[in-house]
């Protein structure tokens, strides 16, 4: 029997997913989980989606042949180009997507987390454009280091608030985020900014974001006249950019899927965000999904040099295709990524996000054959990482 | 019957329940807490076992908790801990904490040793009715744990029904839908909520939690339901004290109104 990949009615991808949540959480999750599927298939949603999709946020992006890149690893290496969309990232078309499906549900205020400030930026983007009060939650140790980002969060009128509590980054402020979510039930909607949480929230984002394999599919169309690569590769963080990347692959079984985790200074240093490799079985964040944990339950503080792979977990679909091996999860060190970045920036002209270079770094371990067709998911662009390159390579 | 089906069947009223973080604010307070709360006239004991990432609690219980993680308290330590509950403390005793800890145990494993220490029931905030129904009811039945749920004011009348049908102890009615700590919502709104919830008749009785902190909230607690539970105002009151102890008497003293 064919294994599926899909989410069931249940809310799961097959072990994984789920809603645990507190009772005080419920009304929230369940409204939306009742009714997103209905909203975002509303031929208005559908209409402004687009719409906004390509004249606010600059879609489709470009599928790039990138040539020089294709010359050294021997194989057709495509660039998907998320890194040209508005604020620099993928993560503007969940944004998009939730902020209309916020106001349909007549929320008026928004609030989000965000780690390296980019789904903090595209909350805020969408917040300006739609006139709603935007909070966005952040850690303080993240605060201090990705200080342009809050900057531009606070131009676009949103209120940055610190997330103190744990370890002071991504954890806690999506902890916060659920706090704050708590206290206010009825007018306030939570943009996650990740295929992760409650249900319906992978299952939403991974629709929101699948635009990304449905441009590809029809670009490489137009570029090979097949819409199958041999393979197709994305950073993981939450898994968003991976799960959009992947989405309309996903039954196409010769299409090899391959998914780059950060492993930092080394998957057995402990200091690595390596979740497929250092991962439990267990519930982060509302869903039941992998998570690096102590024997004992208490979530592991990861680490990367990227601060949007700096997660404890993936997404429950993410968990769930790598257990029937559907994907291959790969840990890159950061200075494989690091290196990715300033090979990127040398053979092609672009300067990618630490995140997506991830995947990038992938490249030079797989051997390929001269005609394989390879697309890689370049999630976002570098400048937000620009302090970090400058020190790294003493620029 | 276990302890606390029986004490609900002994006492219908003013019914005092604390909770308090294991490990905090020292290791070893675990069970001296218990036996002053016991003395001091707590009608039973909610022992919460720490998670690092407590979404449904505030700053005190997050604090709490991290210092109970930080001072080396895992189930494992806490259930060695509770070994000698029963010699020491008669009233019933729940423990209330998150899932993961819980799923990392294991389900069988913790009722087990639950249940062998004579623990009476389980709270878990973050374990869906689903899941629970499906997957972990039959285990609690079979250890004798009462398994409680929490009911919000937002939590409609169908799914209150479905909860009083799965709970076997009593419904954990939040005072309002906030996270721990939060001060009591006084509002008239609240009121009616309480007076909804009584007039569906319920087979469990109704304990009130979160926001209760003093003898007033205390009081108002009880003109709707068999009891409250105090929480944040505890642990505040024995954080960070050398004699947290002495300190006990005094707090559940002035809940009561008997001095
Ligand atoms: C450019 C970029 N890529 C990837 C990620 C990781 O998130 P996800 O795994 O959800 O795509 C982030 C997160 O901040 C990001 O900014």
């Amino acid at each position: 029997m064919k294994t599926n990949y899909r989410i069931n009615e249940k809310g799961y991808y097959g072990d994984f997913g789920g809603a645990y949540i507190p009772e005080m959480l419920y009304p929230n999750v369940e409204e939306l989980r009742s009714k997103y599927l209905e909203i975002i298939n509303q031929p208005d949603f559908k209409a402004e989606f687009e719409s906004l999709l390509k004249d606010y946020v600059g879609r489709p992006s470009p599928l790039f042949l990138a040539q020089r890149l294709s010359d050294k690893y021997g194989a057709k290496i495509y660039l998907k180009r998320e890194d040209l969309n508005h604020t620099g990232a993928h993560k503007i078309n969940n944004t998009i997507g939730q902020i209309l499906l916020a106001e349909k549900l007549g929320k008026k205020r928004i609030i989000a987390e965000t780690g390296a400030g980019q789904h903090g930026v595209a909350t805020a983007t969408v917040c300006a454009l739609k006139g709603l009060e935007c909070v966005v939650y952040m850690g303080e140790v993240d605060i201090e280091r990705q200080a342009p980002n809050v900057a531009r969060m606070k131009m676009m009128g949103a209120k940055v608030v610190p997330a103190t509590s744990g370890s002071k980054t991504l954890k806690d402020a999506t902890n916060e985020a659920l706090r704050d979510w708590i206290n206010n039930p009825v007018d306030t909607h939570y943009i996650i900014g990740s295929v992760v949480g409650p249900h319906p929230y992978p299952e939403m984002v991974s629709l929101f974001q699948s635009v990304i394999s449905e441009e590809t599919k029809k670009q490489l169309v137009e570029h090979t006249g097949k819409d199958q690569p041999n393979y197709v590769l994305a950073c993981v963080g939450g898994g968003s950019n991976a799960m959009g990347m992947f989405y309309h692959f996903l039954d196409d079984e010769n299409v090899k899927l391959i998914a780059a985790e950060a492993a930092g200074l080394g998957v057995n240093s402990g200091h690595s965000a390596a979740t497929s490799v250092l991962g439990k079985e267990g519930v982060l964040h509302g869903s039941r999904t992998i998570l690096m944990q102590t024997d004992d339950g208490q979530v592991v503080e990861p680490y990367s040099i990227s601060a949007g792979l700096d997660y404890p977990g993936i997404g429950p679909q993410h968990a769930h295709l790598n257990k029937v091996k559907r994907v291959e999860y790969v840990s890159i060190t950061d200075d494989e990524a690091m290196q990715a970045s300033l090979l990127l920036a040398k053979m092609e002209g672009i300067i990618p996000a630490i995140e997506s270079a991830h995947a990038l770094a992938q490249l030079e371990k797989m051997t390929f054959q001269k005609d394989d067709v390879v697309v890689v998911c370049l999630s976002g662009r570098g400048d937000k990482d620009l302090a970090t390159f400058m020190k790294y390579f003493n620029l | 019957m276990n302890r606390l089906t029986k004490l609900f069947s002994e006492k219908k009223e003013n019914i005092l329940s604390i909770y308090y973080t294991a490990g905090y604010p020292e290791i070893g307070a675990t069970l001296k807490i218990a036996q002053a709360l016991e003395k001091a006239g707590a009608d039973f004991l909610e022992i919460g076992f720490p998670y690092s990432d407590p979404v449904a609690d505030g700053p005190v219980i997050q604090h709490s908790s991290q210092v109970a993680i930080d001072n080396g308290m895992t189930l494992k330590m806490l259930f060695n801990q509770l070994k000698d509950l029963r010699q020491q403390v008669s009233i019933p005793v729940l423990l209330m904490g998150y899932v993961n800890p819980m799923l990392q145990y294991g389900v069988q494993n913790f009722c087990r040793d639950a249940a062998e220490a004579g623990v009476d029931g389980i709270i878990v905030p973050d374990m869906p009715l689903y899941e629970c129904e499906e997957l972990y009811k039959d285990e609690f039945i079979k250890h004798g744990l009462s398994n409680i749920f929490l009911v919000t004011p937002q939590t409609s009348e169908e799914r209150i029904r479905k909860i009083d049908s799965l709970s076997n102890g009593f419904i954990y009615l939040l005072s309002s839908s906030a996270t721990t700590g939060k001060g009591l919502n006084q509002s008239e709104e609240i009121s009616k909520y309480y007076e909804r919830v009584r007039a569906m008749d319920l087979n469990n009785p109704l304990i009130i939690g979160f926001g209760i902190s003093d003898k007033v909230s205390f009081e108002r607690a009880n003109k709707f339901a068999n009891g409250a539970i105090v929480g944040t105002a505890f642990v505040k009151t024995i954080g960070n004290k050398e004699d947290y102890l002495s300190h006990i008497p005094e707090f559940i003293s002035k809940i009561k109104g008997s001095n």
